[in-house]
Parts: C-alpha cells; structure tokens; sequence
C-alpha cells in the first residue's frame, strides 16, 4: 500500500513504486492527477485534440512500461512528465521519431507539484513572469519550448541575430529558475 | 564546480531539445566528462517543465482515462519493459538451461521414436504370427475336430485300406497324425503311434488312439523328446493294458523308410 499524505494522497514515489508492481490502480491515481499538465502541453504544442490524447496515452504507457526510467531523486513526477509530453508532442509536430530515450531525460525542478494547490500556485507564478518578461524574449522562448524552433529558424524568423536569440532562451530559462527559488 | 560558459546558451537550447548539427554533438560530447554541465542541464529541463505550467487548457476527455486503463489492462507491467542492459548472469544461465534442455528433449525424442518403431516393427510382428497362429489352429481344427467329414477318394476297384498321414516339425516338436479307413478294434485292443528316429535308436511311443465308427483317429503333439530327426511313422495294434515302450503287436501302417 502507497505511503499517504493527508493532504495530497498518495506520495508520487509511492505511487511509482507500486506501478512497478503492476499496481493499475496506482497508474490511474497518476493518471489523475498529472493528465490535466500533460494533456494541456501536448495540445498547446500540437493544436488538435486528438493529437494531443495520442501523446497523453504515450507518454502515460511508457511510465506504466518502464517505471524505473523515472527517478524520483532527481526531480518531481509532474516534471518530469511534462518534459517527456512536450518532447513526444514537438516529435509529434515535426513528424519524426522520438529523438531522446524517456531514461535519458533527468529533470532537476525545484517546486513541489504533487498537489493540485501547489500546481496552481506555480502555474500563476509562471504565468506571471511570462508576462512580465520583455516580448521579445517570450516570443523566442515560446517559439523554441512550444513550436520546438531552433534558434536559427527563430532568428530568420524574427531577424535577429543568432546570438541574441540564443541569449535570451537561456536568460528566460534561468529567470523562471530563480523565480522559485526566492 | 561551474558551466563552462561556451556551452551555456547550448545548454539552454538542449534542454530545450532543439540544439542540432555540429553544436549538439560537440556538447554531447562534453557532457560525458562534465558533471557541471550536466547538472545544469537537469536543472534547465526543470526549468523548461515550468514552462509547461502556463498553459491552461481543457482536462484530457474522459475517454483518454478509458483508453489509458484497457491499455494497461492488456499490457500486464513487464511485458513491455525495456531488456536490462547490463549483463545478467543468471539470464544467461538460465539460458544456458534451456539450451541444455532442449538438446535433452531432442536426444530423448529421437531415443523415443526409435522405441516407437521398434515397438511398431514387433506389433507388426505379433500381428503376423497371430495370423498365422489362427491359421494353424483352423487347420488344426478342421483337421481333427471329431465332428468333420473325412472322406477318403480311391480308386473304384480298391477296397479301402487304413492310411495315415503324419505331420512332423522336429524344430517345434509338434506332431500331428489323422488316421482313416481303421478296422474296429476289439475291446482290449488299441492302436499306438511310433516315430523311428533317423539315428537309428528304438522307435519312441508318439500316442495311443482308437478310431471313432468311421474308422478315422487322430494324435496331436503327443509327449517326444525335443529335436528327434524322424525316419518314418508306423502304427502297430497293441493290447490296450500294455505296455506301450516299444512295440510288440501287429504292425497296420507304416510309412516309406
């Protein structure tokens, strides 16, 4: 039986842990509670319904298949798993195979998204940064995580040198960083 | 332990997994002996998984949910696991087993199909001799069952004399004799079978018998010493009390010598 916590269920560990022994009921408590994040990034990148479940059963069949690829040690679930949507779903967009292995993608995330409140709390504080950020700088950095641009296609796209392009993904990144981390 | 500033922006943007051509492999490359890159690596996918967070959208369809759990349903946890990379030991004896195994069952099934022809070849066998072991005993049967009709064909102008006909195996030492055209016998007469050995020795006793009122007889595999080679048959006519060692009556048939 998965450790509980009052106030969220189930711990996302224990959760995992009990996938690995075939647990389905635990893939569904999962299902749960980290569909809604992978559904809406997969359909934010893809723009089609139906697109988008297909990514959200793919990314869900490869926790139930190999559960041990996620390491808990190393970032939360709900991270990792967006990070693993928005990758199937830009692989998806561009037609082409998926380019990174589930067990390669190590993810380092620093608030807690196990709970729909804390959820909600980071989604307004991103949201808010985004919107504080200069456009240009959100536009390359929208570009690059939702449309999966390389930064020269953003550059001939926007006319801006490489560089600049480049700096500003980068700097964008580690703003929202450092934004939860104050 | 810090990121080496020339690959900063491209850490960025293989976080973002949209770093290609010469820049990626060269910073896959680094990445394999640095540990600080790599850390910050991590840390930008953390970064690009809150990004993920500013979307807002509908929930996934209730049917998604559906799909997902008939999936997992039909796809027992295991079954689509990727194989362990690192070698495994006791797979590979466990392998090894199964091998050994089969070359077992192979052996043991070939071992089992020569039993099964050999068991064929003598079923055929049996099936044969029991054939021809019914066929002996029909024309045992007929031969000298008391109720069969025996009727001895001669010439018109002879009258008709006893005759016998004696059936011989030394290998089986199995004899037959069907005797016809017997005179009665007085009541403290018998007729008594010999067989004369080609040795040469005494002839030996082969049955006493009395014919029934057609005056036909029969003996079947009387009591003889195994493998004698005989020279001739002859029946003599004995005083029934005997004795019956050798012969000391008249002789009535005898076959050529």
């Amino acid at each position: 039986m998965p450790s509980v916590d009052a106030k969220v269920g189930p711990s996302d560990t224990a959760l995992v842990s009990a996938i690995r022994s075939g647990d389905q009921a635990a893939m569904a408590t999962l299902y749960d509670r980290f569909s809604s994040m992978v559904y809406s990034v997969a359909l934010r990148v893809l723009g089609d319904t139906g697109a988008a479940e297909d990514v959200l059963q793919d990314v869900f069949m490869q926790l139930w298949r190999n559960p041990a690829s996620f390491d808990s040690s190393r970032g939360s679930l709900g991270a990792w798993l967006t990070v693993i949507a928005r990758n199937r779903a830009i692989d998806a967009l561009r037609r082409r195979k998926p380019e990174s292995d589930i067990e390669d993608v190590v993810v380092c995330v620093a608030p807690d998204l196990a709970s729909d409140a804390d959820r909600a709390r980071a989604a307004e504080k991103v949201r808010s940064l985004l919107g504080g950020m200069p456009v240009a700088q959100r536009a390359a950095l929208e570009m690059a995580y939702f449309e999966g641009m390389t930064h020269s296609e953003i550059a001939a796209k926007t006319g801006e040198p490489l560089g600049t392009i480049k700096t500003r993904i980068r700097s964008g990144l580690t703003a929202l960083r450092k934004a939860f981390q104050g | 332990m810090s990121v080496h500033e020339q690959y900063a922006d491209d850490l960025a943007l293989h976080a973002l997994n949209v770093l290609e051509g010469d820049a990626r492999v060269s910073l896959e490359k680094h990445l394999e002996t640095c540990s600080a890159c790599r850390q910050e690596l991590e840390l930008l996918r953390g970064d690009t998984a809150l990004l993920a967070l500013s979307t807002t959208g509908p929930k996934p369809p209730q049917r998604s949910r559906q799909r997902l759990l008939e999936a997992i349903v039909k796809e027992p946890r295991g079954l689509g696991a990727k194989p362990v990379r690192s070698f495994n030991w006791w797979a590979a004896f466990g392998w090894a087993a199964a091998v050994g195994m089969l070359v077992v069952v192979i052996q043991l099934r070939r071992e089992n199909s020569t039993l099964r022809e050999g068991m064929s070849e003598l079923g055929s066998m049996i099936g044969k001799q029991t054939i021809e072991l019914e066929n002996a005993r029909r024309v045992a049967d007929t031969i000298t069952a008391s109720d069969a009709m025996r009727v001895e064909l001669v010439s018109v102008k002879t009258p008709p004399v006893p005759r016998g006909k004696a059936f011989y195996l030394r290998n089986r030492t199995s004899l037959v004799f069907v005797a016809s055209n017997l005179a009665p016998l007085a009541p403290d007469k018998i007729y008594e079978l010999w067989l004369f050995p080609k040795s040469g020795g005494p002839p030996i006793a082969a049955g006493l018998f009395k014919p029934d009122a057609n005056g036909s007889a029969t003996v079947v595999n009387p009591p003889l010493p195994a493998g004698v080679e005989a020279k001739a048959f002859a029946v003599t006519l004995e005083p029934e009390s005997g004795p019956h060692d050798t012969p000391r009556g008249t002789a009535v048939m005898a076959s050529g010598a």
